[in-house]
């Protein structure tokens, strides 16, 4: 597959995707949630405050009510945005950053190396993750979220990396590579230099899937009752609101957001991505536009 | 013959990857699993001495090198010895495993079959009719593959099944009216209480499923084959089914193993939230009482049955597309 690059005009593109409803729609979103996880905790304070009475139904004073034990809600929610997203973004870099050396080496120099990349990506993919991350949660003593994303990118980066493979492949024998080679530039100034700028599309889509992906994964986790039993993301907020039985208590207000927001925040990042695999495949783009 | 032999030395060599993982992950992270679960019984009573010894030996805690204890361990699994399990002493085990494994194989079997055939059949659809109405529905199902499946689970649970009262709240089916054998009643309560965790399956797995074949009829339909039966005058259900769709489907099944570790991740939250005595439920159980000869078990067991789902896919793979078989 070709990564063609449209001579559209500039007002047609944004942050270099064709500009679509979907694009705009995904980065407000992701915009917001962004801008929330940086100045949220600061306006609510401590998530932990009791300020409140329990299980408050939302009100003026309280935007989202109160838990089983009179925290605010809008509170731990905001605290939960920055920690669920901190995840998300730590596990995408790291994950991209793992996929991008196996992938972009494995597929530029070949041979055995890439065989034994193929074969460590392959049974990486095949292996089932949530439950490999159950058995290792458990084992892991300290169960912080930069400790979390370390674990769950682990597993994430294989997907990703094939993708690149296969694109660096496609790539490593065109004309101005060989071009490069013949005039003695080092291998890795072609894969940085030549092959590296070529593949953004690929690497962002991958970045924005290990961000999903770490993001549902952590919330599983959590929910499950595996984050270490503490509110930072939003995995850990449902937990706590399923052990405190808010839907069978009708505080709809404290089990709903949470997922809510993970939702939309996938959502938002996914639209992104359409973008992507639009700009790397025209044909997907509605005969209209 | 060649591919089949390939696939089948590579799905041994992912399987040694699960056992070996398995073998580590507790011997590396963090001491021996004998003192944790004796410093979790010290709030009860202090145990006996011989009680450390028998745990010791239950989990193969030795002082002998590395390499002694994993061939060890490789020959206990050979004679199918997983050890004895905690939670259920002095029950094996195997035991344990083998009566949860069927309720989840049957309830990922039958959700993933419904999610395929309504993620392929509407995104072929879809992508058939690109600026239908019904294409430019398929961003917003984005959002459903981004629902976390235990949000899900519990919202279905208490909308259908606590609210409105449609569906049972939790099990596999009636304990206390129903006795499992093969009675009409037995399958029927088994179906009835199966339908709110398969649901939750479904809705959370036909966006990925109906996204990716959408975007494969577009790119499929540009081909020259395509263009070339439309020219023919052939009925356009034709063109759609057994040229388009039959072709656009194939990176679908390549991608079947992503898929499929979603899936089971998935169905690990969903029997929670259900109490649907599969798996995922036992291995929730095991990890909330430190029973870790059980934990290693299922992971191990839910490991050898992914790769032997994807082994199968593969297979199939090699039938449905010859040239995989001919690159060999």
């Amino acid at each position: 597959m070709t990564v063609v690059v449209s001579l559209a005009a500039p007002r047609d593109r944004l942050l270099g995707l064709p500009r679509s409803g979907k694009l705009v729609t995904g980065l407000v979103i992701v915009g917001f949630f962004a801008l929330f996880a940086v100045i949220g905790p600061v306006l609510v304070g401590d998530p932990e405050a009791l300020v409140a009475g329990r299980l408050e139904s939302p009100s003026a004073q309280l935007w989202l009510g109160s838990t089983d034990t009179g925290q605010s809600v809008l509170a731990q929610l905001l605290h939960a945005t920055r920690g669920s997203m901190l995840i998300g973004l730590v596990a995408g870099v790291l994950a991209t950053a793992a996929s991008l050396i196996v992938g972009v080496v494995g597929g530029y120099v070949g041979g055995w190396l890439d065989e034994a990349f193929s074969l460590l990506s392959n049974v990486t993919l095949v292996i089932p993750t949530l439950p490999l991350l159950i058995v290792v949660a458990d084992y892991v003593e300290d169960s912080g979220p930069v400790t979390y994303a370390l674990i769950i990118s682990l597993i994430s980066w294989a997907g990703p990396s094939r993708v690149i493979r296969s694109q660096v492949m496609s790539l490593r024998n065109r004309d101005y590579v060989d071009a490069a080679r013949v005039s003695g530039e080092p291998g890795w100034r072609i894969m940085i230099f030549h092959i590296l700028p070529n593949l953004t599309p690929v690497i962002a889509s991958g970045f924005v899937w290990a961000v999903i992906g770490a993001i549902l994964t952590e919330s599983g986790l959590s929910a499950l009752g595996l984050g270490g039993g503490s509110v930072t993301s939003w995995g850990g907020m449902l937990y706590f609101a399923q052990n405190g039985s808010a839907l069978s208590l009708g505080a709809w207000w404290w089990f709903v957001p949470p997922g809510l927001c993970i939702a939309a925040l996938g959502t938002g990042l996914s639209l992104i991505n359409f973008s992507i695999d639009e700009l790397m495949n025209p044909r997907l783009r509605k005969a209209a536009a | 013959m060649a591919y089949l032999w390939r696939k089948l030395g590579f799905y041994a060599v992912a399987l040694w990857a699960a056992l070996t993982i398995n073998f580590f992950i507790p011997r590396l992270i963090r001491g021996n699993p004998v003192d944790i679960i004796l410093s979790r019984f010290q709030t009860r009573q202090p145990p006996p001495p011989e009680f450390r010894r028998t745990l010791e030996i239950m989990f193969g805690v030795s002082d002998d090198p590395l390499w002694i204890q994993y061939l060890a361990y490789l020959r206990h699994l050979a004679t199918g010895d997983l050890g004895t399990s905690v939670l259920y002493y002095p029950a094996p085990v195997t035991t344990v495993i083998g009566q949860a494994m069927p309720w989840t194989l049957g309830l990922v079997s039958i959700s993933l079959l419904i999610t395929m055939g309504l993620g392929v059949g509407l995104g072929m659809v879809a992508g058939w009719r690109r600026g239908s109405w019904l294409d430019s529905l398929i961003p917003s199902t984005t959002f459903l593959a981004a629902i976390p499946y235990f949000w899900l689970a519990l919202l279905l649970l208490f909308l259908l099944g606590g609210g409105l009262g449609w569906f049972p709240l939790n099990g596999a089916y009636d304990y206390a009216h129903v006795r499992m054998g093969f009675t009409g009643d037995f399958i029927g309560s088994v179906l009835y209480h199966g339908v709110l965790p398969a649901l939750t399956l479904v809705i959370s797995g036909v966006a990925g499923w109906l996204l990716g074949m959408r975007n494969m009829m577009v790119s499929t339909m540009a081909e020259d084959y395509v263009v070339m039966a439309r020219a023919k005058g052939l009925r356009p259900r034709r063109v759609m089914i057994a040229y388009a769709a039959r072709n656009a489907v194939l990176p679908s099944v390549t991608g079947f193993a992503i898929t499929l570790g979603f899936f089971v991740g998935g169905q690990v939250a969903t029997e929670v939230v259900f109490s649907y005595p599969g798996v995922g439920f036992a291995l929730l159980q095991a990890v909330g009482s430190a029973d870790y000869p059980l934990m290693q078990g299922l992971f191990l067991m839910i490991s050898a049955a992914v790769l032997a789902a994807n082994l199968l896919v593969d297979l199939l793979y090699g039938l449905i597309d010859p040239r995989v078989r001919k690159a060999g």
